[in-house]
Parts: C-alpha cells; sequence; structure tokens
C-alpha cells in the first residue's frame, strides 16, 4: 500500500536507482551495524535547504549523473543546488544555487553532468517521507528509509510531496557559492595508523595526483595513483568513520563514504574532513585530486567555521 | 577474565572521532570490560556522543564537535574510565537460533567436513552444540560476528565471495560465525540457514542479538523451518 497522495507534488516520469530522498544522515545507530547514509554533498544540501528557510538537514533529493524528470503537479517553489546537471524547467536551462517557482503542468528535467555530479532539490519544509530509526535517508542495501521506508531508490510513478509553505525564500550570497574547481585538494587528517605506511609511501600520498576510479559509489570511492605500502595488511576490525582512507592490499586507497560498512579491517591513513567528503561527492571517475595533511584540532577550527556560515542570515 | 581495567589507547580517527584501543587480542574476556566502558562513555558524554561503535577490540568514539572540543572529549574518556568495573555478563541475553542444516541451503557443509576430516552430521553437532558469544555487531544491520567456532571447524572465507545471500544464512569463517540477516554480498562458509528475524525496526532494541548475548543454534529440519516462516528460496538470489 503507498501512502503518498494522488495529486499535488512532484510526479516522477523518469528516474535511476542513483536519484534518491536522503537528509543529514542516521546516527545513533551505528553500533547495530546500520550505516550513517544521508546527502554525500552535505554542504550542498545544507544550501538547498536554506535558500527555503528549512532545517538544515531537511529531507532532499539527491540528484546522482542526471536522467530524471519530474512534472509539476502544483504551483511551487523549491530550490537547487550543487552539480550543473543540465536542468531545465519546461526547456529553459534552470542555474543552481537558487531558489525558483514552478507551475503546476510544468516539466522539471535533469539531462548530464556538466559540471560536479550531485546536484540537489528541495521543497518547502523537506520532503514528506517516513522517518526510519531517526531518518528517511534510503539505503537500499539496508532496506531502510525513502519515500516508502524500505531504502528503494526514487522510481518512476511516484510522488514527492511536502508540507511547506515556501514563505522564507532566501537569495545566497554569491561568494558563498562553493566552486568545484579541478585537482581539488582533499584535506586528510592524520590517524593513529599513518605510521604504519612506509615514508616513500607517505611523501607519495601528499605529493602525487590521484585518479578517481569507476569503482566508485556511495559506499566508497577508490583511488588510483602509485602503490601504498603499509607493515601491515589486515588488522581486527574496527569502527570506521565518515571519509577514512582505506588501504587494501592492493595498495590503493578507498574513500569510505556515508553508505560505508560500519567496521572493518584494513589499515587507514586517515579520515578525509567533511568539507572534504563534500567536495570528493562531486567529483566524476577519472577525475584528478591530491590529499593534504591536516592535524585534527585545526580541522575542527576550520570546520567550525565553516558551520558558521548558515547561522547567520 | 581481566582482573584489571584496561587502560585506553586513544588514536586519532577523524576530524571528530577517536578509536579507544582497550585489547590487543579477540578475548571472550574483553566483553565485559567493554560493555561496562560503553555504558559510562554513554552516560559520560549525553548528548555531545553521535555515535559509539564496538568491536572486539576497540570502540569509535564520534562526538558532535559543536558541543565539545578535541580535549574536552579526552577529559570525559578519562572520566569514564576511572575506576571502571567489569559488567555482569549475566545481564547478556541466551538465544536458540533454530537452524536447518542442509545441503540445499548450506553448501559448504561438504568442505567443511572434508577440511575437518569430520562427517557432515558431525560438523553440524559440532556447530550447534557449542554455546557463542556475540563480539560486535558491524557488516549489515544486526549482522552479529560470534565466537569462537572451534579449532576443527575454522575455515577461510570463499576466494570469491557470493554476489548475493538470502537471508538468514548461517556461515562460518576462520572461528567466527553469524547470520546473514539482509540479502547481501558475503564470502563466509554456508552451512545452514535460520527462520530468525535479526533486524527488525518494530522490536526494542531493533538488533534480536547484541553484543555479550550469547548464542546457540538448533538443528531443525525442513519442515519446521518452513512452519517457522523460513525461506527456503535458491541459496544466490537473483533479484
Amino acid at each position: 500500500m503507498s501512502h503518498s497522495p494522488t495529486t499535488g507534488g512532484l510526479r516522477v516520469e523518469r528516474s535511476t536507482p542513483f536519484i534518491q530522498l536522503q537528509d543529514a544522515g542516521r546516527y545513533g545507530v551505528r553500533h547495530l551495524g546500520v550505516t550513517q547514509s544521508g546527502a554525500l554533498d552535505w554542504i550542498s544540501m545544507y544550501w538547498a535547504n536554506w535558500l527555503l528557510g528549512n532545517a538544515l538537514g531537511a529531507a532532499v533529493l539527491e540528484i546522482t549523473l542526471g536522467n530524471l524528470n519530474l512534472i509539476c503537479e502544483q504551483d511551487a517553489c523549491l530550490a537547487l543546488t550543487g552539480a550543473d546537471l543540465g536542468a531545465s524547467l519546461d526547456g529553459q536551462p534552470l542555474a543552481p544555487w537558487r531558489s525558483f517557482n514552478v507551475r503546476q503542468g510544468q516539466q522539471l528535467k535533469f539531462a548530464q553532468p556538466r559540471h560536479g555530479a550531485r546536484a540537489y532539490l528541495a521543497a518547502p519544509g523537506g520532503f514528506n517521507a517516513p522517518s526510519v530509526l531517526g531518518s528517511c535517508a534510503s539505503i537500499a542495501r539496508e532496506e531502510l528509509g525513502g519515500l516508502q521506508g524500505n531504502g528503494k531508490p526514487l522510481a518512476a510513478g511516484e510522488r514527492l510531496t511536502w508540507t511547506g509553505t515556501g514563505l522564507h525564500q532566501r537569495v545566497m550570497d554569491e561568494r558563498l557559492i562553493p566552486v568545484f574547481t579541478p585537482s581539488p585538494r582533499l584535506q586528510l587528517v592524520m590517524g593513529a595508523q599513518i605510521g604504519d605506511f612506509s615514508g616513500q609511501s607517505l611523501f607519495d600520498v601528499f605529493n602525487d595526483a590521484w585518479k578517481i576510479d569507476s569503482r566508485s559509489d556511495r559506499m566508497g570511492m577508490r583511488l588510483l595513483g602509485p602503490k601504498l605500502h603499509c607493515r601491515r595488511s589486515s588488522m581486527v576490525s574496527e569502527g570506521i568513520p565518515l571519509g577514512a582512507v582505506q588501504v587494501p592490499p592492493d595498495g590503493q586507497p578507498i574513500v569510505l563514504l556515508n553508505d560505508r560498512q560500519t567496521i572493518g579491517g584494513y589499515p587507514r591513513l586517515g579520515a578525509l574532513t567533511p568539507q572534504a567528503v563534500a567536495r570528493l561527492a562531486q567529483c566524476l571517475p577519472g577525475e584528478e585530486l591530491r590529499l593534504v595533511p591536516v592535524q585534527q584540532e585545526s580541522a575542527q577550527d576550520a570546520h567550525r567555521r565553516l558551520l558558521d556560515q548558515w547561522r547567520h542570515g | 577474565m581481566t582482573a584489571r581495567a584496561p587502560v585506553p589507547q586513544l588514536e586519532v580517527a577523524g576530524i571528530d572521532s577517536l578509536i579507544l584501543r582497550l585489547f590487543d587480542r579477540i578475548e571472550e574476556s574483553n566483553m565485559p570490560w567493554m560493555l561496562a566502558a560503553s555504558q559510562r562513555l554513554r552516560s559520560s558524554f549525553g548528548d555531545a556522543l553521535i555515535d559509539l561503535v564496538p568491536s572486539y577490540t576497540t570502540l569509535l568514539l564520534h562526538y558532535d564537535l559543536e558541543r565539545i572540543t578535541a580535549l574536552g572529549a579526552r577529559q570525559l574518556i578519562a572520566a569514564a574510565f576511572a575506576d571502571l568495573q567489569p559488567a555482569t555478563t549475566a545481564g547478556g541475553r541466551c538465544h536458540n537460533l533454530p537452524t536447518w542444516y542442509d545441503r540445499s541451503v548450506g553448501p559448504e557443509l561438504p568442505l567443511l567436513a572434508q577440511r575437518s576430516g569430520l562427517s557432515e552430521a558431525e560438523v553440524i553437532r559440532r556447530h550447534s552444540s557449542h554455546e557463542y558469544q556475540v563480539f560486535a555487531l558491524g557488516f549489515a544491520p544486526g549482522f552479529a560476528f560470534m565466537g569462537l567456532v572451534e579449532e576443527a571447524l575454522a575455515t577461510p572465507r570463499l576466494s570469491t565471495p557470493r554476489k548475493r545471500i538470502a537471508p538468514g544464512s548461517v556461515g562460518i569463517a576462520e572461528r567466527q560465525t553469524a547470520v546473514y540477516p539482509v540479502v547481501s554480498p558475503g564470502g563466509w562458509n554456508l552451512l545452514g540457514r535460520s527462520p530468525a528475524k535479526l533486524f527488525d525496526r518494530n522490536i526494542d532494541g531493533y538488533s534480536l542479538l547484541q553484543p555479550g548475548d550469547r548464542v546457540r543454534f538448533e538443528p531443525i529440519d525442513r519442515a519446521e523451518f518452513i512452519r517457522l516462516g523460513g525461506d527456503d528460496s535458491p541459496l544466490e538470489m537473483t533479484q
């Protein structure tokens, strides 16, 4: 039985498994083996919600790589941030990083990535979805979250609805719009096990360019580059934080993202900062990046300053 | 049981998380200390705790950096470990997991028999006559790593993991045993299937098995498996 209403909202005409409802993620249940989930580029999600005056972690649509057609079945104000996926409203180009009005009957389409990988669409008050273990974030593997609560991605024929009014629209200061410059430098908080890697490997990690492998998804992104050597090949499994950079025996690092397994046994260099994870989420396979070491405390100070930008205005 | 309280080694894991290393090796005697430390940390951090993920020898502590500093977190951890007493394992629950041991749902039964030099019936008898301890949850919601499987049955993971394993599948990897709660890929050696529901958002605590619990596998036949609501669909599900 479907709980979605039969009129109003956005009707899904075409979608893919990479288009899912997400929010700030699922917390307080990782000790049960339940993954964190949530929007990969949380910064873009925050802005999408901020533009409509929503709670920053309200449910949004994470649109990875495009190929989405929506029919507007009511007049509304929506917001779009993140990647440029060639979005259009009745054929007219739609620029991200702003709120926009739609009229009943209009078609909202997302084509292919032109800049970045993931766009975020927000609606007044957040999209309606059941809260499952405290979140509506979709995770198909765990059968949790999403429109029906069972983790399924968005499907044709479904309807996205919301309950807010959209009377609190905001405009972004252009200087605050994230720029997805090529070859980004991603900060990595150095972890305790970094000392188990060879001196040459530590030099290579921070001095070579890394290329994103096509074997990448919301669980993790594989990086291709010089082979890294660690004294330990595996360890007793332990909890994995967001952005952890683990190195399996093939010497090629994997950055573990929101849908990662909760525990694992490969040695780690450390973990990307949340800001670096958000930036990585906008990279496509084949793109290059660099890793920059940072200490935990200075990374914390920078992160608190980053969060301040949503507190004013 | 380890007589003295462990002194955790604190290791930076990420911007807002620390690994607390309590032990070097997997031992059943770690559990009372792990449980006691988890309880203390949860109460001392309160709302500043985002997640606490126990594993065999470590705790991953993820705190809210908008509420406390890195230094504050270390002070709370030190306080939580002061005068720590081991939890009484009497608190852990005991479970009987009915299990249909059969080649059709446990294709590694012949392999386990061959490696151990035992008959398949003896492999089943030995797997089901031991009481296992839940060491940790992970891999998937409600997936409990249990041990220790007796040395004779210890078998390494399959070199090529299966892509989709039916829920309820019971497997062995090295000296651990587990039940797959949901359809997932996996490389454990399968010897049967249980109709037990391991993860259910409608039950208290969501996960049937919790760290510190004790578990026995109880052999049942196919008819009983079906009667208990077991799903005998093929081993490797296609969709």
